[in-house]
């Protein structure tokens, strides 16, 4: 067959037009392609089945659980500090912010007061996480859009700060710094001076990735107006974090039910718009800018204190004690080997992780061990979104729209 | 009791159960009958407003004649309140009325207990196992009856070191 022949039949679609009907008909049936499992945009092992119609997408069926390792079956075996490492692999690029969760979830259970500077620890600590999981999404996602040149400028500053974690524990991603009722350790002052340069440092290069992006025609063809949702249809389905707040809806839980320190520091909350990947970025952008402002707030109300709790049934005796004092290292052993006694009942914990809410249903019978672990995992929530969210577009858009969930398939497998 | 509780209690006698409020969320508990019903109340009326879904879970009690719980959460972003709406089935007869026609999202959470805790949705678009393989057979895992260690393929090797 003559090029020209297969361009006209390839282009056949109305067999009633008068131009086209008296061509020969052509097969018309979808296409059946796997994405995934193994495929470098996927985030992780994602395989989705895609039904496309030309290279439309029709239906596609998210196939996840190629990383499910039976976290809330583990959680029922363990005591409750055992759990803490667990939740590092949850979202295993944004640890912090999985252990700060768990952690409130059970010092809900618990009714535990945390100390004022262990709150401002946690809160700085967590914004810096939140940067750096939004340095993450923007590089990978632009990698994914094509725009190579960010990933690197992304990946250079979320280094720093991966280093300044390592500085902190002594890890940079599975960090486990969090414990129920506080703080592993207080900040330094080679910590906090390292923190306050790169306040300095990290602003004029926000306005750098956003040249880079902003004026970058492929970048904004690719992402203003695809994958639109609506604020009814985002809520219905339960998205949470810059994925509903792009459509918007200003539901950020930092606001909506305040903790930890967020009620003494002053910031925004960027709402968007369109409701499309565009506006998604934007706010992922925006909140660099606030949690700037967050982190300085932090680290000028601050004020000298206890980093841990003073509930010994609960929480864990200062290291240093450990192996110096008989009673503390009595209490070590017993929280490690039975648990705390937690009261009998359920609670639910919500917290804002920067890709949505993260929360923990954890229910009691009494005893060391939970009786019953629940992750509320925004990846998973947003993934059950995505063939509404994806109907009619292109199977290159498929890369960006679940990109644009900053979806980890850690934290969507459990 | 809790206002929210007053109202659906009023409202649903028959299918209300009993409301308990700890640590500040409120938890009402449904008759399986009732379930859809209360549900649809909750989302659809102005002065509850739920619409933004947070999870659906599961419970296990092995020993109590309705075995299995079933917990709705949802919260409403105009009125800022968070309601769990739980249920209990039987294990002879365990099924509830799927949401999925009230809350988009429901459709993967209903998926995930129905893989881990073998609770079937009635009226559900697409309920099959979403986590763990979709011709797994060995049950459901977060059932406590579930063995941490000991069953499946591995059991059956032929280890070197074996005495017998």
């Amino acid at each position: 067959m003559k090029l020209e022949d297969q361009r006209t039949t390839i282009y056949k679609v109305d067999p009633n037009h008068p131009e086209t009907a008296d061509l020969p008909t052509l097969r018309t049936e979808e296409l059946l392609l796997n994405m995934g499992p193994q495929h470098p945009a996927t985030h992780g092992v994602l395989k989705v089945i895609m039904e496309l119609e030309g290279e439309r997408l029709v239906k596609s069926t998210p196939v996840l659980g190629y990383l499910h390792r039976g976290v809330e079956k583990l959680a029922e075996g363990g005591t409750y500090h055992q759990f803490i490492p667990h939740t590092d692999r949850l979202d295993y690029v944004c640890a912090m912010y999985n252990n700060f969760a768990y952690c409130r979830a059970v010092e809900k259970l618990m009714d535990i007061e945390i100390p004022e500077r262990a709150e401002y620890l946690r809160t700085l600590v967590a914004e810096v996480q939140r940067i750096i999981g939004h340095l993450f999404w923007l590089g990978t996602q632009a990698l994914d859009i094509g725009a190579m040149t960010v990933f690197f400028y992304t990946f250079r500053d979320r280094e720093i700060l991966l280093d300044w974690f390592d500085e902190l524990c002594g890890a940079r991603l599975t960090t486990s710094w969090y414990r129920i009722g506080g703080v592993e350790k207080d900040f330094n002052d080679s910590l906090i001076d390292k923190i306050q340069r790169f306040l300095g440092y990290f602003p004029p290069k926000i306005d750098e990735y956003v040249i880079f992006l902003e004026k970058n025609r492929v970048w904004l063809a690719r992402t203003r107006g695809v994958a639109v949702i609506s604020a009814e249809d985002a809520l219905s389905f339960g998205l949470s974090g810059p994925t509903l707040r792009g459509s918007g809806v200003d539901y950020d839980l930092r606001k909506y039910e305040p903790y930890s320190a967020y009620p003494w520091c002053e910031f925004s909350v960027p709402v968007g718009k369109n409701g499309d990947t565009y506006d998604r970025y934007w706010i992922r952008i925006e909140e660099f800018r606030e949690s700037i402002k967050i982190i300085k707030q932090c680290l000028e109300q601050m004020q000298p204190g206890p980093i841990m709790a003073d509930v010994p049934s609960v929480t864990l005796p200062p290291k240093d004690r450990v192996f110096t004092n008989l009673e503390s290292m009595i209490q070590q052993f017993k929280l490690f080997s039975q648990g705390f006694d937690a009261p009998a009942g359920e609670i639910y914990c919500g917290t804002e992780a920067h890709k949505g809410e993260l929360g923990f249903y954890i229910v009691s019978t009494g005893g060391g061990n939970p009786y019953r672990l629940k992750i509320r995992s925004p990846s998973f929530i947003h993934m059950g979104a995505f063939d509404y969210m994806s109907k009619g577009y292109m199977i290159a858009d498929a890369v960006t729209i679940f990109g644009s969930y900053d979806i980890v398939m850690g934290e969507c497998d459990r | 009791m809790h206002p929210i509780a007053e109202k659906i209690q009023s409202r649903f006698p028959e299918g209300f159960l009993s409301a308990n409020e700890w640590r500040g969320d409120l938890a009402i508990s449904v008759k399986r009958e009732a379930l859809h019903d209360v549900c649809q109340y909750i989302r659809r009326d102005p002065e509850m407003d739920c619409d933004y879904m947070v999870h659906v879970s599961s419970v296990d009690w092995p020993d109590e004649a309705e075995r299995f719980e079933v917990v709705y959460e949802v919260y409403s972003i105009r009125k800022r309140h968070r309601i769990r709406i739980k249920t209990r089935v039987p294990e002879n007869d365990c099924r509830v009325d799927s949401m999925v026609d009230l809350w988009m999202g429901a459709d993967f959470m209903e998926r995930e207990v129905f893989d881990m805790m073998g609770i079937r949705f009635n009226h559900h678009p697409d309920l099959r196992r979403i986590l763990m393989p979709d011709d797994y057979t060995e049950g459901y895992p977060l059932r406590k009856d579930f063995p941490v260690q000991g069953k499946g393929w591995r059991d059956t090797f032929d280890f070197l070191n074996d005495p017998n």
